[in-house]
């Protein structure tokens, strides 16, 4: 634990530096890429169950939604709080189900899943109060008590992303790395096997239910900050759609991977939009076949061929 | 000293019975040998012992206290171990990693921050590869083992948390004829270090007769003989209905 | 009462086209046991190609009537060129894995063909009026009807009753239902089990295409459109139950004439109420409404 502990503080530095040196444009890709990650990273944590969720738009959406609500009717700027709101509320949202959505596999719990967060799509879609179709503007957060003036606000809201998406990475790895990640690994296998040998298949696929929607509120949360801006969208079941796509091209080893991962979609998507206009999507979707057919354990497997560390 | 009693256990299906009265008392340290044609309810009864199953009648009791009403992981806790037919294993996961899940799961208490694999775990592990001298495969992931090594260790990840009571589901079957009694004398040799008290569902007469301190044989949900290995398999409506051999 | 026929006429126009729709995708589910994502690509690809073959037609000077026959032709296209060279070409690579991984591949699919449209169709909307007029207006009990919307009504009435006629009374359906209930035995016993999931998923697929293209001189084509045709196309035939006709039917009816009734007294519930029913279903009856026998497995 204290090595993941090392490597996590020795990304974040590597990371704070080079953002120094960056341009805007790919600060802000790595904003992006990095808030998106954590969205997937609460998808990869239930596939470490077997499960893969296509409705993780849903806490995108409610974290989104909250820390701009918080920040706008209830006035809170503090970057983190409002992070925290995000998370929170996402969390709020999906307790409820988790128990519901534990018994649930495959297709069905895809389809649950992708079916919920539409149920929220649909209500903010016609929610004249939260702006409705266009959703609303929210603006700059605080950080730590000091407002972020214009010059700096790239790199503010970069440090403040990295910084989190770090850290929560590094819970992430540990978590992967203890018993309940083993266990869950192991429910990926044979959930009767779990049973007989003494661990509540439900109690753990419950709880990796809302510990991924936390991940995914905080993302929202972050998002939204840095985007400025808030809409239905965010629920709708194309940008799961993205999210998942970053899960299965990062696969369920590898927490490094699917920020990565979520780095390629952000580049894929600027650059095609630059010169190969209309083009992303074929390249997303030749990317997603490819990795299926020949690399069904996502990039991270490569990851893993080269480091000393054993692969789950 | 009784570790395990089943008594007057009754189930039926849809109007097939599959237990019928049965009751079975276990002392401490037996290894007692459950012989019965297919659908005589010997795998029933194992079901019934591990929580899998409700008995319609009957109580069963571990050591003096109710098992009954308790399911697969209540019953896995209190110190009762099963391994399977068809090994039932974490296929993707390495042959050690399938141990320490299986330490994992056995915990209680799941922690969401203490390695699974810190050097406890680890030697825990492979002292239970050890005994079934399974060390030399730790790396290796169980899709790539042979039929025999994946028996076994879907038998040395039931022993993780050194049970009181093993029920093994026909432990030589899809083992080749000569791993047969290698494969047997390994396990029961196991065993017997760490006195467990053993029931086995078995086909094989010549495993039963070998390694059997005491002899059930079931037909039609009922219990037909139970004995020394000796005179049950010699009892005349045992060789009818079970072994087939004619007196 | 005119409110009341008005919400009904709407709920079940809404509900033809998307029942011929629903209807492909729940087929290509029992045969082939695949929830297709690019459904409603194709749908897509059928408006698409039905804008191209009537914009032919006309400056070739065939009769207007004949706009018709250019939407069918369309379809029949789509389906002729389009699903062999998908099922062989890509799906077959990933049969007998699991099921959500073909959710996968057919959502890489989706993204691809959604670009592929993009670059043979370019991104300005195509208009397709001419078919709509063709039936003029009907007046029943005061009220009037576009003429086109009950042809519709037709059409899906006559695709439900010639799909169900197909399987249940003839001898190529009884193979189709054979391999529905297993592949594996209808394999032992010899039928060509690639040649019907290949028949299976091009008709599934024209069935797709047809929607898109009897449903194109009512909208405006353009890219995006199948994006909010395949999350309705899930919900209707995960409300009905996958593999059944019959549930396809009553799906669509629900999200039609839920849809119609939220548009017509309460607006804010357009959206979430279809999506309020596939969840509530799947909570409560996942296998949808109408369960598909499932043949016991050896």
């Amino acid at each position: 634990m204290k090595k993941t502990a090392a490597m996590g503080l020795a990304v974040l530095a590597a990371l704070l530096a080079g953002g120094l040196l960056a341009p805007k444009w790919l600060l802000f890709l790595v904003t992006m890429s990095a808030a998106n990650g954590l969205v997937s990273l609460g998808i990869v944590l239930m596939m470490r169950g077997g499960v893969v969720s296509f409705g993780q738009g849903l806490v995108f959406a409610a974290g989104g939604y909250a820390a701009a609500l918080v920040s706008n009717k209830l006035g809170v700027s503090d970057a983190l709080l409002l992070a925290a709101a995000g998370g929170g509320a996402a969390v709020l949202l999906a307790a409820p189900f988790a128990p519901l959505l534990a018994r649930y596999r495959g297709i069905f719990f895809a389809m649950l899943t992708l079916a919920l967060s539409m149920v929220l799509y649909g209500v903010l879609m016609k929610s004249e109060s939260l702006g409705g179709s266009d959703g609303f503007n929210m603006r700059r957060p605080t950080l730590l008590g000091f407002s972020i003036p214009d010059a700096w606000s790239g790199y503010a809201l970069y440090a403040l992303v990295v910084t989190i998406a770090v850290l929560l990475s590094t819970a992430a790895r540990v978590y992967f790395d203890s018993a309940r990640g083993l266990v869950a690994l192991a429910i990926r296998e044979n959930e009767l096997r779990v049973e007989y040998l003494g661990a509540s298949v439900r109690r753990v696929m419950a709880l990796d239910f809302v510990l991924a929607a936390f991940l995914g509120g905080v993302g929202g949360a972050l998002a939204v900050m840095a985007l400025g801006h808030i809409e239905p969208q965010f629920s709708y079941w194309t940008t799961s759609g993205e999210f998942v796509f970053v899960s299965i091209l990062a696969g369920h080893h590898s927490v490094a991977a699917v920020f990565a991962a979520s780095l390629v979609l952000e580049l894929v998507r600027s650059f095609s939009s630059a010169y190969f206009p209309n083009t992303w999507q074929l390249a997303l979707g030749l990317f997603l076949l490819i990795v299926i057919r020949f690399l069904p354990k996502g990039l991270g497997s490569l990851f893993n061929r080269f480091s000393r560390q054993a692969a789950p | 000293m009784t570790v395990l009693s089943a008594r007057g256990l009754c189930k039926h299906f849809d109007g097939v019975v599959a237990a019928d009265q049965v009751t079975i008392e276990v002392a401490a340290g037996e290894r007692v040998g459950l012989i019965g044609s297919n659908g005589a309810g010997k795998t029933t009864f194992v079901n019934m012992i591990t929580g899998y199953l409700k008995p319609d009648q009957g109580r069963i009791e571990l050591q003096g206290r109710d098992i009954t009403p308790l399911g697969p992981r209540q019953i896995e806790r209190l110190g009762v171990a099963r391994s399977f037919q068809i090994p039932q294993l974490f296929p993707e996961l390495s042959v050690l990693d399938n141990m320490l899940a299986a330490d994992a799961c056995a915990q209680g208490g799941l922690s969401a921050w203490q390695p699974a694999r810190d050097a406890a775990r680890r030697a825990r592990a492979e002292a239970g590869l050890d005994r079934f001298s399974l060390r030399e495969h730790a790396a290796r992931r169980v899709a790539e083992l042979a039929g025999g090594v994946r028996k076994l260790l879907d038998i040395a990840v039931a022993l993780t948390r050194a049970p009181s009571v093993l029920l093994l589901d026909e432990p030589t079957s899809g083992v080749s004829v000569e791993e047969k009694f290698p494969v047997m004398e390994t396990v029961m040799g196991a065993l017997d270090r760490a006195r467990t008290t053993v029931l086995f569902v078995e086909h094989d007469m010549e495993i039963v007769q070998r390694y059997a301190s005491r002899v059930v044989a079931f037909y039609s949900g009922r219990v037909l003989a139970d004995g020394a290995p000796a005179a049950v398999l010699a009892d005349a409506e045992v060789r009818r209905h079970v072994t087939g051999a004619e007196a | 009462m005119n409110t009341a026929l008005t919400i009904l006429a709407d709920g079940v126009a809404y509900a033809s086209w998307l029942f011929i729709v629903a209807l492909g995708l729940t087929l290509v589910f029992g045969v082939l046991k695949i929830l297709n994502v690019a459904h409603g690509s194709f749908y897509a690809v059928g408006a698409y190609a039905a804008a191209t073959f009537v914009a032919w037609f006309a400056t070739w000077g065939f009769a207007p009537w004949l706009s018709l026959i250019a939407l069918l032709l369309g379809s029949v296209a789509v389906a002729a060129l389009l699903a062999p060279l998908t099922e062989r070409g890509l799906l077959r690579v990933f049969y007998g894995r699991d099921e959500v991984l073909l959710v996968l591949v057919t959502y890489a699919l989706f993204l691809v063909l959604e670009d592929l449209m993009k670059l043979v169709w370019g991104v300005n909307p195509y208009f397709v009026t001419a078919p709509y007029g063709l039936f003029g207006n009907v007046q029943i009990g005061g009220q009037s009807y576009v003429g086109y919307d009950l042809a519709l009504v037709a059409v899906a009435i006559t695709c439900g009753l010639g799909v169900w006629w197909g399987l249940n009374r003839t001898r190529a359906g009884k193979v189709v239902l054979a391999v529905i209930h297993s592949a594996e035995i209808a394999a032992s016993m010899g039928v060509n089990v690639g040649r019907v999931y290949t028949f299976a998923f091009m008709f599934g697929i024209f069935l797709a295409a047809l929607g898109g293209a009897l449903t194109a001189p009512m909208i405006s084509v353009q890219p995006g459109v199948s994006v909010a045709v395949v999350i309705v196309s899930f919900a209707v035939v995960i409300i009905g139950g996958l593999g059944s006709i019959e549930g396809a039917a009553i799906g669509a009816l629900i999200v039609g004439m839920a849809r119609s009734l939220a548009v017509h007294t309460w607006p804010p519930a357009e959206l979430f109420s279809i999506y309020a029913a596939m969840a509530v279903v799947l909570i409560f009856r996942p296998e949808g409404l109408f369960q598909r026998v499932k043949a016991r497995r050896i």
